[in-house]
């Protein structure tokens, strides 16, 4: 199985990815650029998210908004960012791959100019808004700021979440965003991928017209930052929730490093699915939880495994807490069966076929390519990614699981409805979130 | 090759070339004896399957006072098959790395599977294990109950969830479509096993039933799969058990005029102390996915809401800053659907929010009708990238899936782009004028009532309506 495709270097460092695929007569024009919000600091965070939206409000030679003259074209467009990276995409018919580009290309290059202050505190309202509904007015919603606020140090830049803290958001300066901008919104700081109806030598041609005469700006630095666990960390938020939620959480290894593949199949065996063991025992056998799921998430420079599971009424977080780590501890101690290996093995080359279906939006191929080119410097990563869930054994699972799932070495994190802190696992304190 | 960077030229933007012809998915149709409908597109690009079981019988089939009877049935499908276990089920569609999925609305119950086309035998046969032969033990059910009615609670929570449930509540009343798929807390707690069995029997048949087959699998295997997987799926032999005694077929086809004609509630809320944003829902009850006007409907709610640059999310988000997002939709059913505009928007800005949006609804009949300019945006957004739409398997599926659901023709999708550049401003005006009645609209509010009570009261939509927030 493989995801074929050519990259060139643009004299100006801007790496170009080009994948066809003739079968439907579209394009996914797929923009990467290597800032999310692990490269803000205390105190200003929210940036790389709030400028996500800036780029939607028009550049210097099409000062309207960004969307429009996409969507006249028949296409469907979107962005994105995380901790590690922003990502701008847009899926054209392949008759409009120069409008996409011609667009993409204007706002990497001539943002500024076109960037006013009216603009700017507009977005910055609506980010507040996306705030409100996504977090602050959603059941459970803050839990994941009170995770990575608990999991990493203060100075560490997943200490934050990547929508950013209010009072950061309503401080942040236009003059910060013009800073920002230059530092790394350049071609050497970017990766260009294009996925579907193109000729490959003809579409680098048309962006190298386009892209190739922006200006490189400075290479940024390498965010380098480290984090342990030394002890069980015991929080209690309170919210206006039904039902309390227990969330565990651990450090674990980086995206693609030793360990993360392990986790991956671990935390789904675990947790995820029917078939799942503490599904099987805490939602079809005893009845103690509502839901349960698990996650390795893995991010450039660290990554968290998080376990979730929602307590049936008259249940408690204590009881599930000692359900979880009792099958965690089974885990550790047996390792997996033969029969879930083979399950994590056939499932991850299932996914694997299904990624290939698409050539655009979020996670299609032109995505996987930039997201392998950014983080590993070789696109052509796919077929050695999923040679790492190949790899895993009933011995290294349960190693990874012993290691890193450590009892002695995590976050728990209590839900509870308000004024219900009686709901809480022993020993909690309550935790502070923005 | 050798590449030179040229300048290129910024004063206007490059206009797309000509649009390429694509051909659009041919159907293949059969009817097993049954009178299952098994359709297929041969789509191979990657070796993948997607299976879709589309039954034409949803929750508004819920017999009165069962509410969620069609829902909690639909759930209880993949809780065993004979002596196997819903764990046994799904280990046994996990070996085969297939992802499996159960859909109610209010016209179908759709069960679907993304798979390695290699196991698409396999897949049918566990399909068929669950649709056809499901256990519908008493003790799953009891289970399931369970879930389905902390589920219940935990939506009470969730202020969209609380704003779009009461919302269906006030536009339909006890109509069919009156009550979200999931039901309520009462008809679930009164409800058992039997009714359940009795709901599959009857309501779970063949001759309302379309398999899907898109993939890498050609049409003929795809009939001999699905003979041996669902063959024996066959009722005429079986007695046929009716839910409350009415036949529900008769429950799926309400005439039109089932909607209460009864004036509506004008301003409604629900309170939600101390919440940052309000969720608001304005609508009425609109069109069949039948109705003639289909085409320019789509379109005209293109300009009002149904895309980025629409006039409510312009308002809204781009120059008022009140919102993440806001959008309009006429939802298309077999019976006439919604139409609702929904925003979540900072508590402060709530009434001016509603203000702006029954004066972006009204303006568009014809105090600021749509401009041409618009008309050729929203068209555009609509046909030119219609092909993306054909693009994977389970798309296809999907797009097929609509055909069987309301009665659509073959040519369906090849006329769709024609139909849509049919339509002129005229049109809009006509169709938003008939469709879309300021007098008849509903304004909901889950929100901090204490903080916009007042605001509210200036509105000129009478003293609101307040609803508990566990009334539905």
């Amino acid at each position: 199985m493989t995801l074929s495709f050519t990259k060139h270097t643009l004299g100006n460092g801007l790496d170009v990815i080009l994948h066809e695929d003739r079968a439907c007569p579209i394009v996914a024009v797929n923009l990467w650029y290597h800032v999310g919000s692990k490269n803000e600091r205390p105190g200003h965070t929210g940036f790389a998210h709030l400028f996500e939206h800036l780029m939607f409000e028009g550049s210097q030679h099409h000062d309207h908004g960004y969307f429009q003259p996409l969507q006249g074209a028949g296409a469907t467009l979107n962005g994105s960012t995380n901790a590690d990276r922003t990502n701008y995409w847009e899926v054209v018919p392949s008759n409009a791959l120069e409008l996409a580009l011609w667009m993409e290309s204007d706002r990497m290059g001539y943002l500024l100019p076109a960037l006013t202050e009216a603009k700017f505190s507009n977005q910055r309202d609506v980010v507040l808004n996306e705030r409100r509904q996504n977090y602050e007015n959603r059941p459970y919603g803050l839990a994941s700021m009170a995770l990575l606020a608990a999991l990493f140090p203060p100075d560490h830049p997943y200490h934050w979440a990547t929508i950013g803290e209010v009072a950061d958001l309503q401080a942040v300066q236009l003059d910060e965003v013009h800073a920002f901008f230059r530092r790394y919104y350049h071609p050497a700081n970017a990766s260009l991928s294009l996925a579907g109806d193109i000729d490959a030598d003809d579409a680098l041609a048309v962006v190298d017209q386009y892209f190739g005469s922006i200006e490189p700006g400075p290479r940024a630095d390498r965010v380098s930052a480290s984090a342990s666990l030394a002890s069980n960390v015991r929080l209690v938020l309170e919210d206006r929730v039904e039902l309390p939620r227990l969330y565990l959480a651990w450090l674990t290894p980086a995206m693609f490093a030793e360990g993360d593949a392990d986790l991956d199949l671990a935390t789904d065996l675990l947790a995820n699915g029917k078939t799942s063991r503490l599904y099987k025992r805490l939602v079809f056998d005893e009845r103690i939880a509502t839901d349960v799921s698990a996650s390795q998430n893995s991010r450039e420079i660290g990554a968290f495994a998080q376990l979730t599971a929602t307590a049936a009424p008259g249940r408690t977080l204590a009881e599930l807490e000692r359900a979880i780590l009792e099958e965690i501890a089974r885990v550790a101690a047996d390792g997996p069966t033969d029969a879930e290996i083979e399950r994590g093995r056939v499932q991850a080359e299932a996914q694997f076929v299904y990624r290939l279906q698409t050539v655009g939006g979020f996670g299609g191929k032109s995505d996987q390519l930039n997201a392998y080119n950014v983080f590993i410097g070789d696109p052509a990563y796919f077929d050695r990614d999923l040679e790492r869930y190949h790899a895993v054994t009933r011995a290294s699972l349960q190693q990874a699981v012993a290691r890193f799932l450590n009892p002695d070495r995590r976050v728990t994190l209590s839900i509870v409805p308000d004024g219900r802190f009686d709901l809480a696992v022993p020993d909690s304190t309550p935790a502070v979130v923005g | 090759m050798t590449l030179r960077s040229v300048a290129v030229d910024r004063s206007r933007l490059p206009e797309p070339g000509p649009s390429k012809t694509f051909a659009f998915p041919a159907i293949r149709k059969s009817t097993l004896d049954s009178g299952l409908g098994v359709w297929s597109v041969y789509h191979p690009q990657v070796p993948v399957v997607s299976l879709m079981l589309l039954v034409r019988c949803g929750a508004a089939a819920d017999p009165p006072g069962k509410d969620g009877l069609a829902a909690i049935t639909a759930d209880m499908l993949d809780e065993g098959s004979g002596d196997r276990s819903a764990i046994d089920i799904h280990e046994a569609l996990a070996n085969l790395g297939a992802q499996f999925d159960t859909d109610i609305g209010s016209d179908a119950i759709v069960v679907s599977t993304t798979a390695l086309s290699r196991f698409t035998d396999r897949v049918l046969g566990l399909m068929a294990d669950v649709v056809v032969r499901p256990a519908l033990r008493d003790g799953d059910f009891a289970r399931v109950r369970q879930l389905r009615l902390h589920r219940l609670m935990q939506l009470r929570d969730i202020p969209s969830a609380v704003a779009d449930r009461a919302f269906l509540k006030l536009l339909y009343g006890t109509h069919p479509y009156g009550h979200a798929p999931i039901g309520s807390e009462a008809a679930l707690r009164e409800m058992t096993a039997d009714d359940v069995r009795a709901f599959h029997a009857s309501a779970i048949r063949p001759s309302v039933s379309t398999l899907i087959a898109v993939g890498d699998c050609a049409h003929d295997d795809v009939v001999r799969f699905a003979k041996a997987a669902f063959g024996d799926w066959d009722v005429n032999g079986a007695r046929r058990l009716q839910p409350s005694g009415e036949d529900t077929d008769s429950l799926a086809l309400h005439s039109e005029d089932a909607v209460s004609a009864s004036l509506p509630t004008r301003l409604a809320v629900i309170a939600r102390p101390r919440a940052p944003q309000s969720e608001l829902r304005i609508g009425h009850v609109a069109v069949p996915r039948s109705t003639p006007d289909y085409h320019a409907l789509l379109v005209a709610n293109a300009i009002l809401g149904g895309q980025f640059v629409s006039r409510v999310n312009l308002k809204l988000r781009e120059e008022k800053g009140f919102t993440y997002g806001a959008r309009t939709a006429f939802e298309f059913r077999r019976m006439p659907g919604p139409f609702v505009l929904q925003v979540g928007v900072q508590t402060a800005a709530t009434a001016e929010a509603i203000q702006e949006s029954l004066r972006e609804l009204s303006d568009i009949r014809g105090d600021r009708p749509a401009t041409s300019a618009e008309l050729a945006l929203g068209m555009a957004a609509l046909t030119r990238g219609y092909a993306r739409n054909f693009e994977t398997a389970d798309q296809i599926a999907r797009g097929v899936m609509q055909l069987a659901l309301y009665d659509l023709p073959d040519d369906y999708f090849a006329a769709f782009v024609p139909a849509v550049e049919r339509v002129t401003v005229d049109d809009i005006s006509r169709v938003m004028q008939h469709h879309l009645d300021p007098a008849r609209l509903t304004t909901l509010v889950v929100g901090d009532i204490d903080a916009i009570g007042q605001d509210l009261g200036r509105l000129n939509l009478g003293a609101p309506v307040t609803l508990p927030a566990d009334s539905f």
